[in-house]
This record gives C-alpha cells, sequence and structure tokens, in this order.
C-alpha cells in the first residue's frame, strides 16, 4: 500500500486543491472531490481490491461505471456498513472507510484461493452434483462449508440507522442518462416548452464526454458541456437530477429511480434521508442510458491490471490518474485504438497493440495477487512474452437495452455493431444515442436532439428548439470478436461472468450436458445472475454458446433484464414504512385519558385500545377484569367504542338498500329506533354484524365491526353503485366524526342523566331498549344516546363528535365518582359478551352461516337479499355444520383454552373424531369459573352433553359440558329494565 | 399503472383496488322464484370466470379517491387501458367506448 502515487500531475475532473482521506483495510490513503472510491485507490497505487465469489482469485478495478463486477466493497462501520458496494460507483469523501470483502485473513493472503485448486469440483452446476450425497451431509457439512467459503459481503447486522423517502414526481418528458444524447435530448426538449426532469446515475453529468471529450459547435467538450448545463440549469421547466439511476420502467409511463441523497457523505446531515425513492410519472421518456464496453474472455482475464479500455480513459481523463506504467491494448475495433492517444498523454508506455483485424490476440495474462505481471500475445503463428502492469480490452460496446427490457421488450441484434440494440421498446419510451446502437458522438447528439424534440412534441410542446448540436462522427469500425480459444496452449481460466466465477470452460462443460436453451445456461452455471445481472457478461455468454453449438447469436436467443437497473437497498423499497411506522396505530378518542388512568393497552386491528384498568394491589389482570366486569354488573362503567365503523346511509332509499345488504329487514324499523343486523356475503356465508339505527325517514346510522369498517363500507358503496344504479341513496363514513362510549350497568341511567343537558327525557319511557334520540352535553355540545346492549345488563351507547370524546371520559368519572363509575377495557367487554353468548370476530371468521351462529331466524324469507340464494345450498344447511355454543367445565377450577378441539367422551383424541373447536374463552365471576364459545358439529343437540376440550400444546385435556351460549340473563329483563 | 377515473382524473392504481370481471350480472332472485334455477343462475354469477386472452371489463374501486366503482376495460396482455367508466353507467359496447368515460 505504500506504492508511488499513480496521480497525473495536472488534469483531470478533481479539485486538487481539497484533500479527502479514507482508508482501505485499515490503510490511509487520500484522493480529492470529484474522485470515485476506485480512481482514488488506483491514485494510491492499490490494484487489489476484492477476492472473487467462488475461486477467491485475486481482483483488481475493471471499469469506470456501475457495471463494475470485480471492486464490490464494504463501506462504513458499525451499523452503516454496507456489503457490495462497486468502488467505481462511490462518491469519495473525508472519512470514508472501505474494506475488501470475501476473504480471510487477509486480502493479500486468502486461505479460500485453495478453491481454486478444487476448481475441478467446483464447475458450473457443482452444487447439484458434488455435494448431493450422502444426503445426511448436506445440512451439517457441505451447506456451512460452501456459505463460509463462497460469499460476497458481511450485512453489518445492525439496525439500519438512517431513514429513507419516498416521493412522486411528473413530467412531459424524463431523460434517463445525463451524456450527450441525454443532453441533447434534455436541451430540445426543455426548448420545446416541456417540463423535463434529467436524471444521470453519475454525481456528474457529462457521461463519456467527461472521459472522451472532443468538439461539439467547435467548441471543446467541456465548454460545450458546461453550456449545456448552465441553460438546463436555467430553464424552469427542468429539473436536473444528479445521483439518480432510473432503475425500472413499469405500466403507463411510470418510472422508479433511486436518488442517492446522501451517499457522499459520511452520514446523512440531520432531517435528510440517506436515499430516496421516486416514482416519476412521465408522458414520455427518452433513454439514454448509453453503453457498457464488452471485456474479451481470455485466459487470466481477471488479473488486477486488466480494465476496460474506456475506463483506462476516464481514469486517466476524468480522474488524472495513470491506470499503469507499462501498457498492453487488445482491442477489436477502432474505438478500442484510440485509448492510444489517452495512454501517451498519461506518459504510459504502451508495449503493444493487439489488434484482432490484423490477427494478433492475447492468450494469457499472467500474474497473481500482486496484479497483471505479463501477457502472451499470438501474432503471426507466433507467442512472446509482453511484461507490462496493465492490459486494456475493449470488445465493443452493449448498448444499455435494460430498460426496454423491462414490459417485456426482447432486444434485436445488430450485426454491423456486433451487439443487441432496444427491440420494441415500452409505450411512450423512446432510445436515443449509444443505448440506441448510435456509438459516435455527432450520432448521440442529433438522435439525442431529435428524440427530445419528438417527445416534446408527443406530450404537447411544440416550440422551435433550434439546431441540434453538430459533432463529427469518431471512426468506430470493429470486428466482432468474443473468445481467445487458446486449446492446445498454456491453460487456465477464462473468465466471462466475473462476479459469479463463471469461466469459458463452464459453458462448454454446460453445452455437452444438454443445456442449449440460453434460460437453462444461465440457470445451470449461474451465469449474468449476480449482483451487476452480468452487465459485462450476458453477451459474451450468449456468443460463447452460439459458437459452441454453431449457431448465430440470434438463433441462440437474447438476454433480457428485469428491474431494478442498480441494486436497490431494502430501506429505500420500504421508505418510512418500517418499525412501527410500518402499520401506525389508529388511537381512539379517549386514548390519552386512558393511559392517565393507568390503563394497558393492546392492539386490535388497526387500533389501540385500553385492555383493562389495573389498580394498585391488584394480583393480575384477571383480578382487575373480574372487578371491571362486577363493578359495571353491580353499578356502572364505560368502554371507549369509538372503533366501530359508522356510515350514514342517506336518500328516499335508504331501508330499500339496507334491506338489500343486511339479511333481515330495516325499512320497517321506526324513527327513533335501533335494531341488530346481519349480513351476509353473496356466497351465502356470513360477513359481518352490528347495530343500525333509523334517525329520520331518509336517514340510517349503520355501526360495523371494527375489524370490518372499510370492507362494509366498500361493500355498501359496491351495492349502490354496481347492483342497484337506480336507488336514490348516499352513504358517508363517519367512523372517525364520533367518540363512542358504552355506559352500562343498572346504575348507568343515572349517570348519563347527571351528563345529560337539562331536560333530556332518557325514562325507559322515554327511551326504551333499542331506542335512539339527539342529546346534548356540556351544554349544547350535540350527540346521540343508543340504548344498545352488548354486556346484557340496561346500557347506553353515547356519541360525541370525536373531539369531545377525552373529555366526556373525564366528565363521566368525575360524575359518577359515588356510584363508582368504572372505566373497562376490551377485555371486561369480551368478559360480558361471552357470558352473554354474543358472537364476534372470532365466530365471525368468514366460514359461519346465519344458522351456525344460532341467528337463522334473522334471515328474511320475504325479500331478496345478498347471500339469500346461496345460503340455502345444502351444504350450507347440513344440519351436521359446526354450530355455536356454550362450554363450560365440569371442575369449576380447570382453565379453558381458545382453539382446543372437542372429542366425544370415551373416543381417542385424533383428528378422525375432531368435532369442533373453542372460539373464546374467559373467566367469568358471575359464574365463578372459566366459560366458552365453541363451534361444534351438531352442537345444538348436544346441549347437555359432555365432551373433552382438548389442548395437547398447552393445557392438555378439560371435560367439559356443552351448554346453551347464553351464560348470563338469558330472558333478558335486565338489558330492558 | 395508470387509470383515469372520470371523476379525479388520472391516478396511479395504488389507488386504486382490484375486484374482478365486471361482465358477471346480479341475477334477479326473488323470493318464492324456481330455487333450482336461482341456485344454478347464482352459482354461475359468483363461481363462473372467462379468461379472456385480450380486453377485459373489471371492476375497479377507487377507494383513496373519489369511492367510486369503476368498469377499467383492460388488456391483459398489455396493460393497456381502452376505456374507464362509472360502474353505474354499465358495461360498455363490446370493444368499443365506454358510455360515459374520460375527462
Amino acid at each position: 500500500m505504500s506504492a508511488p502515487s499513480r496521480r497525473l500531475p495536472s488534469g483531470g475532473l478533481i479539485d486538487r486543491g481539497i484533500r479527502l482521506s479514507f482508508t482501505f483495510d485499515g490503510a490511509a490513503l487520500s484522493g480529492h472531490p470529484g474522485d470515485t472510491l476506485a480512481s482514488a485507490l488506483l491514485a494510491g497505487g492499490v490494484r487489489l481490491v476484492g477476492r472473487s465469489f467462488k475461486y477467491h482469485r485475486p481482483r483488481g478495478i475493471m471499469t469506470a461505471g456501475s457495471e463494475e463486477p470485480n471492486a464490490l466493497v464494504e463501506i462504513g462501520a458499525g451499523a452503516r456498513r454496507e456489503p457490495n458496494t462497486r468502488a467505481t460507483a462511490t462518491e469519495l469523501y473525508d472519512g470514508l472507510v472501505a474494506a475488501s470483502q470475501n476473504r480471510w485473513p487477509s486480502l493479500r493472503h486468502d486461505f479460500g484461493a485453495v478453491n481454486s485448486l478444487l476448481s475441478r469440483f467446483l464447475s458450473a452446476g457443482f452444487y447439484y452434483k458434488t455435494f448431493m450425497w450422502p444426503p445426511a451431509l448436506w445440512e451439517k457439512l457441505y451447506e456451512p462449508l460452501i456459505r463460509r467459503a463462497a460469499g460476497l459481503g458481511r450485512a453489518s447486522g445492525a439496525a439500519d440507522p438512517d431513514i429513507y423517502e419516498k416521493a412522486w414526481a411528473h413530467c412531459d418528458v424524463l431523460v434517463i442518462g445525463g451524456g450527450p444524447a441525454g443532453l441533447a435530448a434534455a436541451l430540445a426538449a426543455g426548448r420545446a416548452g416541456a417540463r423535463v426532469i434529467l436524471c444521470d446515475e453519475d454525481f456528474r453529468l457529462g457521461g463519456r464526454l467527461l472521459s472522451d471529450g472532443g468538439t461539439i459547435n467547435n467548441r471543446s467538450a467541456p465548454e460545450w458541456l458546461n453550456a449545456a448545463l448552465a441553460e438546463l440549469s436555467g430553464m424552469a421547466n427542468v429539473t436536473v437530477m444528479p445521483r439518480t439511476a432510473v432503475t425500472g420502467v413499469f405500466d403507463h409511463g411510470t418510472y422508479a429511480a433511486l436518488e442517492r441523497v446522501a451517499d457522499h457523505m459520511p452520514e446523512p446531515p440531520p432531517h435528510l434521508p440517506r436515499q430516496r425513492l421516486w416514482r416519476i410519472v412521465a408522458r414520455r421518456a427518452v433513454l439514454c442510458a448509453g453503453a457498457i464496453e464488452r471485456p474479451i474472455v481470455f485466459p487470466g482475464n481477471d488479473r488486477p491490471g486488466v480494465m476496460m479500455a474506456s475506463a483506462a480513459r476516464s481514469y486517466i481523463n476524468r480522474y488524472g490518474v495513470r491506470p499503469a506504467a507499462r501498457a498492453v491494448l487488445f482491442v477489436n475495433g477502432d474505438d478500442g485504438l484510440s485509448t492510444l492517444g489517452a495512454l501517451e498523454k498519461a506518459g504510459v508506455e504502451v508495449a503493444a497493440v493487439a489488434d484482432t483485424r490484423t490477427g494478433a490476440r492475447i492468450v494469457s495474462a499472467e500474474g497473481g495477487a500482486g496484479g497483471l505481471r505479463a501477457v502472451r500475445l499470438e501474432e503471426g503463428g507466433a507467442v512472446r512474452n509482453v511484461p507490462c502492469d496493465g492490459l486494456f480490452v475493449s470488445g465493443g460496446w452493449n448498448p444499455v437495452v435494460h430498460l426496454t427490457c423491462h414490459l417485456g421488450g426482447r432486444p434485436a441484434w445488430r450485426e454491423d455493431i456486433a451487439a443487441f440494440v432496444p427491440g420494441t421498446p415500452p409505450p411512450g419510451l423512446s432510445v436515443a444515442g449509444a443505448a440506441n446502437g448510435d456509438l459516435t458522438l455527432g450520432a448521440c447528439l442529433s438522435g439525442g436532439f431529435l428524440e427530445g424534440v419528438a417527445a416534446a412534441g408527443a406530450a404537447g410542446h411544440g416550440r422551435s428548439a433550434g439546431e441540434p448540436p453538430a459533432a463529427a462522427n469518431e471512426p468506430a469500425a470493429l470486428s466482432a470478436f468474443w473468445h481467445v480459444d487458446a486449446k492446445g496452449m498454456k491453460r487456465g481460466k477464462a473468465f466471462v461472468d466475473m462476479q459469479h466465477d463463471v469461466t469459458a470452460d463452464d459453458i462448454a462443460l454446460a453445452h455437452r450436458e444438454g443445456f442449449v436453451s440460453v434460460e437453462h445456461l444461465k440457470r445451470y452455471t449461474t451465469l449474468g445472475m449476480a449482483t451487476d445481472q452480468g452487465k459485462t457478461a450476458n453477451v459474451n455468454g450468449l456468443a460463447i454458446m452460439a459458437s459452441i453449438s454453431g449457431r448465430t447469436i440470434p438463433e441462440t436467443g437474447t438476454t433480457v433484464f428485469r428491474p431494478p437497473y442498480v441494486p436497490v437497498a431494502i430501506g429505500a423499497f420500504a421508505g418510512r414504512s418500517r418499525g412501527r411506522d410500518f402499520r401506525p396505530y389508529r388511537l381512539p378518542p379517549s386514548h390519552e385519558w386512558a393511559s392517565g388512568q393507568g390503563a394497558s393497552f393492546v392492539e386490535t386491528g388497526q387500533w389501540l385500545r385500553a385492555e383493562w384498568y389495573a389498580r394498585p394491589g391488584e394480583r393480575d389482570w384477571l383480578e382487575t377484569v373480574d372487578r371491571e366486569v362486577l363493578a359495571v354488573r353491580g353499578g356502572v362503567g364505560f368502554c371507549d367504542v369509538s372503533t366501530l365503523g359508522k356510515i350514514e346511509i342517506l336518500g328516499p332509499d335508504a331501508g330499500r338498500l339496507l334491506d338489500r345488504v343486511y339479511c333481515n329487514t330495516f325499512s320497517t324499523l321506526p324513527v327513533g329506533r335501533a335494531r341488530y343486523g346481519l349480513m351476509l356475503r353473496e356466497d351465502g356465508f356470513v360477513m359481518d354484524d352490528g347495530t343500525t339505527s333509523r334517525l329520520a325517514e331518509d336517514r340510517y346510522f349503520m355501526t360495523t365491526t371494527t375489524a370490518n369498517a372499510a370492507l362494509v363500507f366498500q361493500h355498501l358503496e359496491y351495492c349502490r353503485q354496481v347492483l342497484w344504479p337506480s336507488l336514490d341513496v348516499s352513504i358517508v363514513s363517519a367512523s372517525d366524526q364520533w367518540a363512542q362510549f358504552s355506559v352500562a350497568g343498572p346504575r348507568s341511567r343515572e349517570l348519563l342523566t347527571r351528563i345529560l343537558d337539562p331536560g333530556i327525557d332518557i325514562s325507559n319511557a322515554a327511551l326504551p331498549f333499542m331506542g335512539v334520540r339527539d342529546v346534548a352535553v356540556g351544554g349544547g355540545i350535540p350527540g346521540r344516546l343508543y340504548r344498545i346492549s352488548f354486556s346484557g345488563e340496561l346500557a347506553y351507547e353515547i356519541a360525541v363528535p370525536s373531539r369531545y370524546g377525552a373529555a366526556l371520559a373525564a366528565n363521566m368519572m368525575a360524575a359518577g365518582l359515588d356510584l363508582g363509575c368504572t372505566p373497562y377495557g376490551v377485555e371486561a367487554l369480551s368478559v360480558m359478551r361471552i357470558e352473554k353468548g354474543h358472537v364476534a370476530g372470532a365466530e365471525l371468521n368468514g366460514t359461519t352461516t346465519a344458522g351456525d351462529l344460532g341467528l337463522q331466524r334473522m334471515m328474511s324469507s320475504r325479500k331478496d337479499y345478498v347471500g339469500r340464494v346461496m345460503a340455502a345450498r345444502p351444504a350450507l344447511t347440513d344440519p351436521r355444520r359446526w354450530n355455536v355454543v356454550g362450554v363450560r367445565p365440569l371442575d369449576a377450577r380447570s382453565r379453558l383454552r381458545a382453539g382446543a378441539h372437542f372429542i366425544p367422551e370415551g373416543e381417542p383424541e385424533s383428528v378422525e373424531h375432531d368435532k369442533g373447536y373453542m372460539t373464546s374463552v374467559c373467566h367469568s365471576p358471575v359464574i365463578g369459573s372459566w366459560i366458552g364459545l365453541a363451534l361444534i358439529e351438531r352442537g345444538r343437540e348436544r346441549i347437555g352433553e359432555r365432551m373433552r376440550a382438548v389442548d395437547p400444546v398447552r393445557a392438555g385435556s378439560v371435560l367439559v359440558e356443552i351448554c346453551e351460549p347464553c351464560f348470563y340473563d338469558p330472558e333478558g329483563g335486565r338489558q330492558r329494565g | 399503472m395508470r387509470i383515469k377515473c372520470p371523476i379525479c382524473g388520472e391516478r396511479d392504481a395504488g389507488e386504486f383496488t382490484y375486484r374482478g370481471d365486471a361482465a358477471p350480472q346480479r341475477p334477479a332472485a326473488p323470493p318464492g322464484g324456481d330455487a333450482r334455477k336461482q341456485d344454478a343462475a347464482f352459482f354461475d354469477y359468483i363461481y363462473l370466470r372467462a379468461n379472456p386472452d385480450g380486453l377485459i371489463a373489471e371492476h375497479w374501486y377507487h377507494g383513496m379517491g373519489c369511492r367510486s366503482w369503476l368498469i377499467v376495460s383492460r388488456d391483459v396482455r398489455t396493460h393497456r387501458i381502452a376505456s374507464v367508466a362509472l360502474a353505474g353507467d354499465g358495461l360498455p359496447a363490446a370493444g368499443g367506448k365506454a358510455a360515459r368515460g374520460g375527462e
């Protein structure tokens, strides 16, 4: 690591006035703003950056972009450590901590490299073959061994400390990629008047202009680039988004983009996310994602020091780094040859040029952990050794067609550039520049400009955009060349997919074993299935497969891509929806008040509700809940039931709609009265229940269960709009408008009389059981009082506007002090409903019929309603169905458990004898034992029968008696009193 | 996906809930009718669905918008949406435009 600096004395788009310190595997290094981690490592003389996935081969830096397969490192420390980060796409910052991965004990001396010696066992499909037998060893030996030996970086193992955001953006024209084509497209569309978003994954716009320069409109590339960027930032209708990779194309012009807001800082500034996942809705998009230079496959092509020719130009021109002292060029076309100019400028000695068009080729690259030492060059029938520390390779360019495949498009082969170009792009997206196969500067600029004008026009913006920027087209001829077949010479591994260690031999092996289809080849060898999705590998793999099988490349197949284009952190997909915020609680209006009263809370569906209100000295929750129940049954208590769904139904046909959605009748309900209603699904099973009141001739107020509030509302809208649009009726959700409390117990009327404004008569005559009336509290605050009872006591539900809910609770406590007024939670609520035999969520579970619940008499025979016909099906009326009954233990001390199954006495405890299960249990202080509700086969016929409630996991087996489901006041005298 | 709600304009599909084929019509089932015929008609209505390779009229609910039930004619091969109409206006004519759609 004490290698001499390879930074050139001048040049490059770096700020030499500022020094940024960073570490790599603990060694202190430095770079400048404008550097990537890769360029700074190269400048510091670091060539060995990582070990490969399977064979632990030493690897260096191969590219200068996000397609990098080799230079994967861990960035950051502690909880911020991120594995498998591409050094070539990591913007350098002061204090950056980087570490190599997949090596032990150190990068230079890696024990795992013995895998290379075992490589004949690790070839394609090795895990399907080598480790198959004996099977017992798989879990204990093979899998842990392979997992340790083969791998990438380590996850931090700690919770991600950063925040992530999701955001939407809308535009007329989205330009993807800010190279020459993208800049021209954005300029054209912006000048035409379109709202434009220009995204580029790099932190600096310009694409290959930054590395290859050129002359545009008779100005130097940097001059033109600066003018173009200034013009774009001066247009109010253009938004430029650097560090933003468009990762996916979705239907109807929706695009996903990942903005790395703070990845170029040690940690995000306060209140800023680390990354932001954008969904961009664009009328039109122009894909200008450029092209990726293609490697050539030859033995030793993975040695540190073997680099793409275009990357060598980037390191020299953009970053001011000399990537080698003595280099060899291995190319198949003019573009690769253009590297000579850059090498000369950087003072790199060119030891040899192997241009495949003259018959020259590199038959192997030699070296070790220290990197490349020499290449063997074959020319004119002779092979010679050429010492060098850099080998710059160019096999042509692959247009970045990825995004055009995301909606099922397939690329098309273009013989003249020996590459795939977009086939049929997704609707609304056009392609320009190198991504479209136009690989020269002049064509990129004019193509991008034309597509920009066209996209703006299609989005309705036709102002003149002026003339396209002009540049000459540099020589770009090439002759397809994929693979150095070094048969009969010194053998060595020739890598196709560097990141997954797939070699040319693996492809040949797969072919011998009959994997002819490209899709099979991919899965068998894992070619293209690493984190880089084979950006530098897939086309070479296809070409080698084609040559082995004697077919052309288009005959062999094509290569398609799925989102995301670059890896996206799970945190970015989650955005703010993580931890507690994944599903925020809804809090009922009395929550704060209940909290002050020492309530414990329980999650019920979306809500956090008071479970019970423990008092000092109480041994356990059972004692607390018993007290609450007895306080209600002996005096008065109240419970927040605001979580129930509430729906107002208005219009002349309101009653008619309710008659069709409930199985019982509501059109006959008198004004000022409430009725219990049961709703079926159209397939005949029970959907929901609740109490619905008639407030006026044309106005009803429905309550639903807490869990089904949204579902029932949607169902009512469906009935109203789709099934019976001729009904004159509207509905509106009032769930959040009302705070509603159940006030229950023999002294509830007394308490309410003290709470209501004077002069409101709630006597039994004025407000009988199931009566409803408007009331006022606190001096004119409007409310409603429903005389309904879930507990079986004299009881009411009082509703006031939500904002008064907490005050009402406090007032009731104060007013009822001498009455022993007791707040109770959902547990006591549940105890009392089980004592009364009322069904709730555990019984209304989507598999029960009205008959199962003992409610068959509610089903009207005089009208049509949802579910009427199907509820009469034989299987839904079968007398053997499981129906709701009560359960009590023979020994009053035995505890019942929900979920226990019922076995007839004397039968073995097995599934064949299972006759049903316990749905709800509680300890009943009025009965003095545990009681339960159950669904039991022919349950009502078994009343009085003994069975065993079997719970092998927890409680074993309890002898029980089947009884009527109502345990308390079956005549209902108390609630009518 | 983007769906052009006739009330709210074009919105992301995330605002909508999918229900399914809009073609089946709920049979009339007055009490006292032929129970076997009603049973057969409801069986078809609830359980039988066509699986066309192309355009299909579907019910979508704009629950995070205006709460309208919509009939969206969508090509299941491409997700191309041919028309969007309020469900209360009925099914679109075969292959054609909805009775009332767009903005």
